[in-house]
């Protein structure tokens, strides 16, 4: 009986021994060398992986920049400069400065400025109702309302709000990881420069038809006029079919343009109350 | 003996309203509006300006590459303009607009009712004539007809099917022109059988259509090589691999096209304009489209040229009722909402029906109960709720795997589910998707 037990042991022993043996081989044989700077740098990110730098995840984008050579393009959006700061620590690299940048919705199609001539009553996806029609309104770039972005966006920043019945985004929550350009099928989503105190000027439209179609689809449609171009100082705003673009990153908000807009279509976000114009001058008054 | 498909299929209410009231012509509208991308396909070049004077029948845009097709004036007049105007599709495209001035038709084209039978082209004419007068395939696909009967090298086909079925509600256009324009039918299924090289034709017709059945039958006596077979009615019986299924036993394979198994399929609608092009010199500029509805006063199959303002339809058919919720393209299953109501029609439109609002909202979405309907409800044999999940939550690797682009997007699914779900919606989706993704593949 007892020698039962003892042979059992032993066997066992000597299995587990052997076993033992050819792991320990075989973890020699095939050990991955990494990098222990990889993990440290996981450690540094956000770990949202929310794949706002264009990897696929926080380790992803630590292993690229353990490879890289300099962080030109390789850039943490959810962490910003401070995040970067610390990478450059752990590898021992210059940070680059980087503008930080804040999602903004290009489209300003409320029920009253567009007037929706059918409705929608399909599977509630953007990219459904892009892939069947125009669009409630006779605007068929302007938003969809079905609220795809904020579905895509994983850092809160975003609601739809049901009297415009457009997309909003919170500044202070948005960390521009990009993930809501990309799940709307229109691209009416920009990624721009965020400004002191979130101040913004942007032309609030994509509409890409002639003035007329435009401004009959919607009362604060983009017209193409040009206007805000030639009255911009710094070359900031282009035109391209029949569509004014604001370079968030040449312009100054010297806030010229909004008022030659006839439409309302750019957009002063942040700024102060204007002050009431001085009365015009006589002469013009007598045209 | 009736024949069928075996797997899956649905029953929807048939309400063939229109199918006893003849074919109307509709007088020539003052002004049509030309779409210069009506079938699948490369959009054609416009070829005239504004201002000139036009023929019905006159070319005014060209074919861009093998798959495009012509698009010829539907009416004699002034082209107004060349723009961007909303179409079926609710998006902006551009369109040809001719101000309509008498109905003088370009010479060439035979314009006496007196039927043709003698086939006097050759194969390579056929082909050739119908890729000149703008032919597509009538049934909603559009997919150009000189192109299906090209029989790719390599390949043999020996059967011809012409697709009578309608088997989508309310539409019955094809059944009209099968009962009226029988002989001239039958003559164009001829045509194609030449054009092809086959000896056999049949024409495929469900059963709740015993008057087309029994005309087709008695004129096809005459026709060498046509027979009529007689098919239980079941949705979608109208889908080519469906209709291939019923009538030969034959199976498409997965991925592949009707010729892979020797069939080429045919709308009867096609066949028709197959005849007028060939025998008649008559390019493709006018349609049946059946205008129905529930509350519709007048409804009916109409004769319209090819750019008439739906609009003019609904006037036709009596107006739009009060309670109309929904105007729909096509037929109920497969058709689609128009947001509105003033596009033109195409070589694609089969149908235009009014539901009223009560009956056409959708019901509200609840959460899938795993019962399995949509799968026992699938022609193809594929399970929808996964492979709608599968495009919603952007999935295509595992979508493709699920075989999503063989889906024929009939909506049997989305009918049958009693949760209500958008499965459709979701599906079409993922295919548009994964087919993206594979021709990306492919050019990698």
């Amino acid at each position: 009986m007892s020698s039962t037990v003892l042979l059992t042991i032993a066997m066992l022993s000597a299995l587990g021994l052997l076993a033992a043996i050819i792991l320990y081989f075989v973890a020699q044989k095939f050990r991955v060398v990494e990098d222990p700077r990889i993990d440290t740098v996981t450690e540094a990110l956000p770990g949202a992986n929310c794949g706002g730098c264009g990897y696929t995840g926080c380790r992803a984008f630590a292993e690229t920049l353990v490879k890289s050579t300099s962080f030109e393009g390789l850039n943490c959006p959810v962490g910003g400069a401070e995040t970067m700061g610390k990478v450059a620590v752990i590898l021992d690299r210059q940070p680059v400065a980087v503008e930080p940048k804040v999602a903004v919705v290009r489209c300003n199609g409320t029920p009253d400025n567009a007037t929706r001539t059918s409705y929608y009553d399909g599977a509630v996806s953007c990219r459904v109702a892009h892939s069947l029609y125009g669009g409630q309104t006779g605007c068929q770039y302007g938003c969809l309302g079905c609220g795809d972005c904020v579905a895509a966006c994983k850092f809160d920043a975003m609601y739809m709000d049901p009297v415009t019945q457009l997309p909003v985004i919170l500044d202070e929550k948005c960390v521009a990881c990009g993930a809501c350009v990309k799940a709307c099928p229109r691209s009416i989503i920009e990624l721009r420069k965020r400004n002191k105190k979130d101040r913004k000027i942007y032309v609030s439209c994509v509409n890409r038809d002639k003035g007329g179609p435009a401004r009959k689809a919607c009362k604060v449609a983009c017209i193409g006029c040009g206007k805000c171009m030639k009255v911009c100082p710094y070359e900031a705003i282009t035109m391209e079919n029949n569509l004014a673009f604001i370079d968030s990153f040449k312009c100054r908000l010297c806030r010229k343009c909004e008022p030659e807009c006839p439409t309302g279509a750019i957009l002063e976000i942040g700024f102060p109350v204007k002050e009431a114009k001085p009365a015009e001058p006589a002469d013009a008054a007598v045209n | 003996m009736l024949k069928t498909f075996p797997k899956g299929g649905i029953h929807p209410p048939e309400n063939k309203l229109t199918a006893d009231r003849p074919i109307v012509i509709l007088p020539v509208p003052s002004q049509v509006t030309v779409p210069v991308s009506q079938h699948i396909g490369a959009p054609a070049v416009p070829v005239v300006e504004k201002g000139a004077a036009v023929k019905a029948g006159q070319l005014i845009a060209q074919a861009k590459g093998f798959v495009s097709t012509n698009i010829h004036s539907p009416v004699s007049g002034k082209v107004n303009k060349i723009d961007t105007v909303v179409d079926t599709t609710g998006y902006k495209q551009t369109a040809v607009v001719i101000d309509a001035e008498g109905d003088e038709w370009v010479e060439t084209i035979d314009r006496s009712a007196a039927l043709v039978k003698e086939i006097t082209l050759s194969r390579e004419q056929i082909i050739e004539r119908c890729q000149q007068c703008g032919l597509v395939g009538m049934g909603g696909a559009t997919f150009p007809t000189h192109i299906k009967l090209t029989v790719p090298a390599g390949k043999k086909c020996d059967m011809l099917i012409i697709n009578g079925v309608e088997c989508e509600p309310y539409l019955t256009s094809d059944h009209r022109l099968m009962l009226e324009k029988g002989a001239e039918v039958l003559t164009g299924v001829s045509i194609i059988m030449k054009a092809l090289g086959v000896e056999n034709a049949v024409i495929g017709i469900e059963a709740n259509k015993p008057d087309a059945i029994s005309q087709l039958t008695e004129l096809a006596k005459d026709f060498k090589g046509i027979t009529v077979q007689p098919l239980k009615v079941k949705y979608p019986q109208g889908g080519e691999k469906q209709l291939i299924k019923a009538c030969t036993g034959r199976e498409v394979p997965s991925g592949g096209l009707p010729v892979d198994v020797g069939v080429v399929v045919q709308n009867v609608g096609t066949s028709f304009a197959v005849y007028e092009a060939v025998q008649k010199n008559k390019p493709l500029f006018e349609r049946v489209v059946t205008v129905t509805g529930k509350s519709v006063k007048n409804p009916g199959n109409f004769m319209v040229r090819v750019g008439t303002p739906v609009t003019a339809l609904i006037e036709a058919a009596g107006g739009m009722p009060d309670d109309t919720g929904k105007v729909v393209n096509g037929g109920p299953m497969m058709g689609k909402a128009l947001a509105i109501t003033d596009v033109p029609v195409t070589k694609g439109t089969s149908g235009i029906i009014m539901f009223p609002a009560d009956a056409s909202k959708r019901a509200e979405v609840m959460p899938c109960i795993r019962c399995g309907k949509c799968s026992s409800a699938c022609a193809m044999g594929l399970e929808p709720w996964l492979i709608s999940v599968l495009g919603q939550k952007a999935m295509y690797e595992k979508a493709e795997q699920e075989k999503i682009t063989d889906c024929m997007e009939c909506g049997a699914c989305a009918y049958t589910c009693p949760a209500k779900r958008p499965l459709l919606d979701y599906i079409r989706l993922g295919k548009a998707t994964v087919i993206r993704m594979a021709r990306e593949r492919v050019t990698k």
